[in-house]
């Protein structure tokens, strides 16, 4: 308990309560975490179980009963009669399933490799970044198309869906890493020079209680700023991949998906199909984005 | 090089003359012809674009009705029953000016028939090809074939002159490493000769004011620009903003925006495309599905049962908007063979249904792997997921497996597949073409896109005999024989006929080709 | 300084041959070009010929072997798809390509680091929190449904600009250009919007963030109680400081550019190298495939030897370690 309000009274949480900023955009984020949460509970309709779908549903306009059936969908029903609210829904939480693992992957991945290379150098320094140059080479279209070959050779079919997600996250992931890797490395060349580091070295510091200890708080600055673009750019390549037919299976969609389909229907007077995923898509990336942005200067000790 | 003047020249003496009547008509569609070589590539795009510069012998118009082009008239030979004989027209010009001929013919026919040309197949029981004189060409087969002139209406000629003169005997040649003049340059009799090339981007032709039928067609069209763009609602938005004159693939959701925007409008027919999806009904296990030591398919008490889950209207009326006609058989309505009473389309009965799946073994249902392209037909994928909530409904959890069409063709054909959607037409407007390909068991002559694993002996025996059966009777007892074995067994199951839909600002006039090859010759101007 | 070039140089060599292996692994999973080459009415025997004829039935390594055997002699092997050298291909379509790049990579350089700086020294202002904002909406979308949506209001609506391709081109020498006709400059406003958005957002949010860090330090503020202009502090001394981290964004970005325009060139049927690329993926053209990986390679490779360069031009406490530290 004491915890709790030491954290109501510390810095960040003090920097938080007079960001208007910060509140809304944590307030939107925190909503759209719970609705994804409770999706099951929400949702009107499963629209991953294909026998619950009637295809005469089919785009059912907002709020307004279906020609045939009857039926009222509240932000009207996609090409395959499905929900668009509750496609919405679970769309979104594969959205942020990928989003939030592809971006953790690359960060892991990168900042390690960014610190060795940086601070051990060497050859070791050479074939890290050497790597990177092979991996920044291939476009993650690229990259995708060949996981998810190899994943369709591997896996049986009865696990391809669910595999499909995990195969997404590493795809993204190791489009990202690099970026990480090369900052932080370029960071870490500059801190490793500094008198501290020195210090620290003098007084018979391990090598990687330096790196971690020392100086990584120092290169977190520009990693926070890739980090949080990552997300939301993760969350979008998600939507990229799809557009060029490697995304989130169809029977599965995630709101990238549901966006690749929806700008079909742009011309064709079914707003809705298009509208309302993007519209979430906009609402999650962007809060997302100005969440980080407010956390990137609140933590930064040298902006204080 | 002369070539490359005479063109030139020719260019600059109609642009001075041409602003009588020029009218330019701006062409989209999804995909650029593949190259300009005649015999390089049988594919839809690359034969539609190299047919307004190049000519058959037999054309079909724009209703699918043989006419004669480069020859006027063709029967086959009194004296023995395995040669066809063709009168050729006189007076034809090539582009660059030279005389066609019966050399040219056989040339461009036995080029054909090359190892590297891509009709290679569709010729193969042409065993010679010869010139008795100046304007006669005999074409001698390995059996009476009663259909040959239809296999002819995309054997394009060319002039053996020009072809020799540019390095161009041979098809274009993958490993030589060099390109083949004749993918690039064009020299034919057609109506629009070629101004330049851009693949990918832009092919520009002018109208051939020596065409031969230059007082037969309207030809109004005087410069053509032939622009692929393969975005979707990119090409729609060109269309609408007016970019473009007249665009070939309009989505089937965007048809009622065009029509409602000012000066444009849309045109229709049934295409000689039918859609259907194989099941791997021969082996004995499935290896995509989830039941261990038989094959479900095998049964026919399966295939019957997935055949009344499916709701055609509902895929018609929705994921089609209308513009499909449902299906009951594997064939186009306007092919020799198709009577309606074939086509007939049962209402979905998922009670019968079911009760099936149960008297075969398969209450609980059972899973199955659905391999689906994504690229290849109108809405292929969005069918696909709309199968798998009517099979759903019997039981069958298909996992639904859409990939772009370089990925799914190969699945299919390499019989990694049990599953699958197809879609299919018959250029010859006869059912045999169809029995060849898809009903006959899988060998090296027959069958090669039957991907089933059904094998009947008789029907085989049946087919085998429809090429050189001249009595049309027996012939078409025959045909009708094998459709109705088809049907009985359930070999596939056909969703719906493609309708085209092509968009063109009002002014422009012309009907829509059942086979999508537009024939630029025929387009007038309102 | 000339051992270390050419050390990297060798590198880069490597990377090359080892970017190639790795695509030629790959390709098979793409598809199967025997496919798309072979009409409906092929059969089994056909696809054998052509399949050894082309050398598909051999080991990718064999492949891989012939490719680079012919590749050092500038002959990259004829398109499956188009039945044309490769090398013309690549030659006709780069010009498109690097013109969209530059003109993109440009704007998204001088808004990415005006409104960066902008930014950073009006830190709480409402424009710049306003710039801050609506440059954020454009990152939060896909770059696929950006270009739609121009294309939605600009052409279709409005009828101001074209949907799709360069417009008019005037060819000089060998290359075709869009700058030199007003159509051609318009056809490259949508696309460039679309493809440079993401990286000028990207750009003005890293500036803006070391700019700040900076504006901070010790040195900057002892510059300013010194009583150096307030514009000679904030780009003589901060700007000047943060370049280390934003010339390693903009280098990658660069390279980002191009493989990025392979989304932005498909929206708008531009004819570039990227849409090349996306038809060869579509027809399993290996030859076109293999030679755009190889092409970009040499692009990305070169590019971060440029940046690696940089870091030592511009920050002298590298200099100062030497070479020793790589």
């Amino acid at each position: 308990m004491n915890k709790i309000i030491d954290a109501w009274h510390s810095d960040l949480a003090w920097n938080f309560r007079n960001s208007p900023v910060a509140v809304v955009s944590f307030a939107l984020v925190f909503v759209l975490v719970l609705a994804v949460i409770f999706a099951p509970v929400i949702a009107p309709h499963d629209p991953f179980d294909p026998s619950t779908l009637n295809l005469i549903n089919g785009f059912s306009q907002p709020m307004t009963p279906n020609t045939y059936t009857g039926d009222v969908f509240l932000l009207g029903s996609d090409d395959q009669g499905r929900d668009v609210f509750s496609t919405i829904l679970y769309g979104m939480r594969i959205s942020l399933f990928v989003g939030v693992f592809a971006v953790a992957f690359a960060m892991i991945l990168g900042i390690t490799l960014g610190l060795i290379a940086g601070y051990v150098g060497g050859w070791t320094e050479t074939i890290i970044m050497r790597i990177a140059d092979v991996q920044l080479t291939f476009p993650s279209i690229l990259v995708a198309m060949l996981i998810f070959g190899i994943v369709k050779g591997v896996i049986p079919v009865e696990h391809r869906d669910q595999m499909a997600i995990w195969v997404l996250i590493l795809a993204i992931g190791l489009g990202e890493w690099v970026q990480f890797a090369r900052v932080v490395r370029g960071a870490t060349l500059v801190e490793k020079n500094r008198e501290y580091v020195q210090a620290a070295r003098l007084i018979g510091r391990v090598r990687w209680v330096i790196m971690i200890r020392h100086i990584l708080p120092n290169v977190l600055s520009p990693v926070l700023v890739i980090a949080t673009i990552s997300l939301a750019l993760a969350i979008i390549a998600e939507a990229t991949l799809s557009f060029l037919g490697v995304g989130a299976p169809p029977t599965q969609p995630s709101l990238g998906t549901l966006i690749r389909i929806g700008q079909g229907f742009l011309f064709s007077g079914e707003w809705w199909i298009l509208l309302f995923p993007a519209l979430t898509l906009l609402t999650l990336a962007l809060s997302v984005n100005m969440l980080g942005d407010w956390l990137r200067d609140a933590l930064n000790p040298k902006l204080r | 090089m002369k070539f490359k003047e005479t063109l030139l020249a020719t260019a600059i003496l109609f642009s001075a003359g041409a602003s009588v009547s020029a009218e330019t008509l701006k062409w989209a569609r999804a995909g650029d012809g593949l190259t300009l070589d005649p015999h390089a590539q049988n594919e839809g795009p690359t034969i539609t674009l190299q047919r307004q510069i190049m000519e058959p012998l037999v054309a079909r118009d724009m209703r699918g009705v043989l006419v004669p082009a480069l020859a006027t008239e063709w029967d086959p030979s009194d004296k023995d029953p395995n040669v066809w004989v063709f009168k050729l027209r006189q007076g034809v010009k090539f582009h660059d000016g030279a005389d066609f001929d019966s050399e040219d013919v056989v040339f461009s026919l036995k080029r054909a028939m090359s190892d590297e040309s891509n009709y290679r197949e569709v010729l193969a029981s042409v065993v010679d090809v010869r010139a008795p004189d100046k304007f006669t060409v005999e074409i001698i087969t390995d059996g009476p074939n009663p259909i040959m002139p239809n296999n002819l209406t995309n054997m394009l000629i060319m002039d053996k002159d020009w072809a020799t003169a540019n390095d161009a005997i041979k098809v274009q040649d993958y490993e030589g490493g060099q390109s083949t003049y004749a993918a690039k340059n064009a020299n034919g009799t057609g109506a629009y000769k070629l101004i330049s090339r851009e693949p990918d981007v832009k092919t520009v032709m002018e109208r051939f004011d020596g065409y031969w039928g230059v007082e037969q067609f309207p030809m109004e069209v005087s410069r053509l620009e032939y622009i692929p763009i393969q975005n979707a609602a990119t090409r729609i938005a060109a269309l609408l903003s007016g970019e473009v004159d007249f665009i070939q693939d309009v989505p089937v959701q965007d048809i009622d925006r065009v029509v409602d925007a000012d000066g444009l409008d849309v045109r229709r027919t049934s295409q000689n495309r039918v859609i259907f999806l194989g099941m791997n009904q021969g082996d004995t296990d499935l290896k995509n599905d989830n039941v261990d030591g038989k094959n479900p398919f095998a049964d026919v008490r399966v295939r019957r049962a997935m055949n009344m889950s499916i709701n055609r209207l509902a895929i018609q009326e929705v994921v089609m908007r209308g513009q499909s006609e449902p299906a009951g058989i594997i064939l186009p309505p306007f092919v020799h063979g198709w009577v309606p009473e074939l086509d007939v389309v049962q209402d979905p009965d998922i009670e019968t249904a079911k009760a099936l799946m149960a008297e075969a073994g398969y209450a609980d249902g059972f899973s199955i792997k659905l391999d689906c392209p994504n690229d290849r037909y109108i809405n292929d994928e969005a069918i696909c997921q709309a199968m798998v909530g009517m099979l759903a409904q019997i039981g069958i959890k298909v996992n639904l497996d859409s990939k772009p069409k370089a990925q799914h063709f190969p699945l299919i054909n390499n019989l990694e597949s049990d599953f699958y959607m197809l879609g299919w037409g018959v250029p010859t407007y006869d059912s045999e073409y169809a029995f060849n390909f898809l009903v006959h068991s899988k060998g090296e002559a027959y069958g090669s896109w039957n991907n089933t694993r059904y094998s009947n002996p008789e029907i085989d025996a049946e087919i085998e005999s429809l090429a050189s059966e001249i009595r049309l009777d027996v012939r078409d007892a025959s045909i009708r024989k094998i459709w109705d074995q088809v049907q009985e067994d359930v070999l596939y199951l056909p969703i719906h006929h493609q309708v085209l839909n092509w968009g063109m600002k009002s002014g422009v006039d012309t009907i829509v080709d059942p086979e999508d090859s537009p024939k630029i010759k025929y387009f007038s101007f309102k | 300084m000339l051992a270390y070039i050419i050390r990297r140089v060798f590198q880069s060599v490597i990377v090359l041959l080892v970017v190639g292996l790795v695509a030629f692994a790959m390709f098979r999973f793409v598809g199967d070009p025997i496919e798309n080459m072979l009409g409906q009415e092929r059969t089994q025997e056909d696809v054998e010929r052509l399949r050894s004829k082309l050398g598909l039935d051999q080991p990718f390594v064999f492949q891989y072997w012939k490719f680079l055997k012919a590749a050092v002699q500038g002959d990259f092997g004829v398109s499956y798809r188009q039945g044309r050298p490769v090398a013309e291909i690549l030659i006709e379509r780069a010009p498109s390509t690097l013109e969209l790049a530059a003109v993109s990579g440009t704007l998204a350089m001088l808004f990415g680091l005006g409104l960066g700086v902008y930014t950073a020294i009006k830190r709480n202002g409402w424009v710049s929190n306003l710039i801050m904002t609506t440059s954020l909406i454009g990152v939060s979308l896909p770059t696929f449904l950006i270009g739609i949506l121009l294309i939605y209001v600009f052409s279709v609506e409005l009828g101001w600009l074209p949907s799709y391709g360069r417009g008019e081109t005037v060819t000089v020498g060998s290359w075709s250009t869009g700058f030199l006709t007003s159509s051609g400059l318009k056809a490259l406003i949508l696309p460039s919007i679309t493809l440079g958005l993401y990286q000028m957002t990207l750009i003005m949010r890293l500036v803006r963030s070391e700019m700040m860090e900076v504006l901070r330090t010790d040195y900057v503020r002892f510059a300013r109680a010194r009583g150096l202009r307030e514009s000679a502090v904030n780009f003589k001394h901060a700007l000047v400081n943060t370049m280390v981290p934003v010339t390693t964004v903009i280098g990658l970005q660069l390279g980002s550019i191009i493989a990025f325009a392979i989304i932005t060139e498909t929206v708008f049927q531009w004819p570039g190298v990227g849409l090349l690329f996306i038809n060869a993926v579509q027809f399993v053209d290996i030859p076109v495939m293999a030679a755009y990986l190889m092409l970009i390679s040499v692009l990305f490779v070169g590019i971060n030897l440029v940046v690696d360069l940089l870091y030592f031009i511009i920050d002298p406490r590298l200099r100062a370690n030497g070479v020793g530290a790589h």
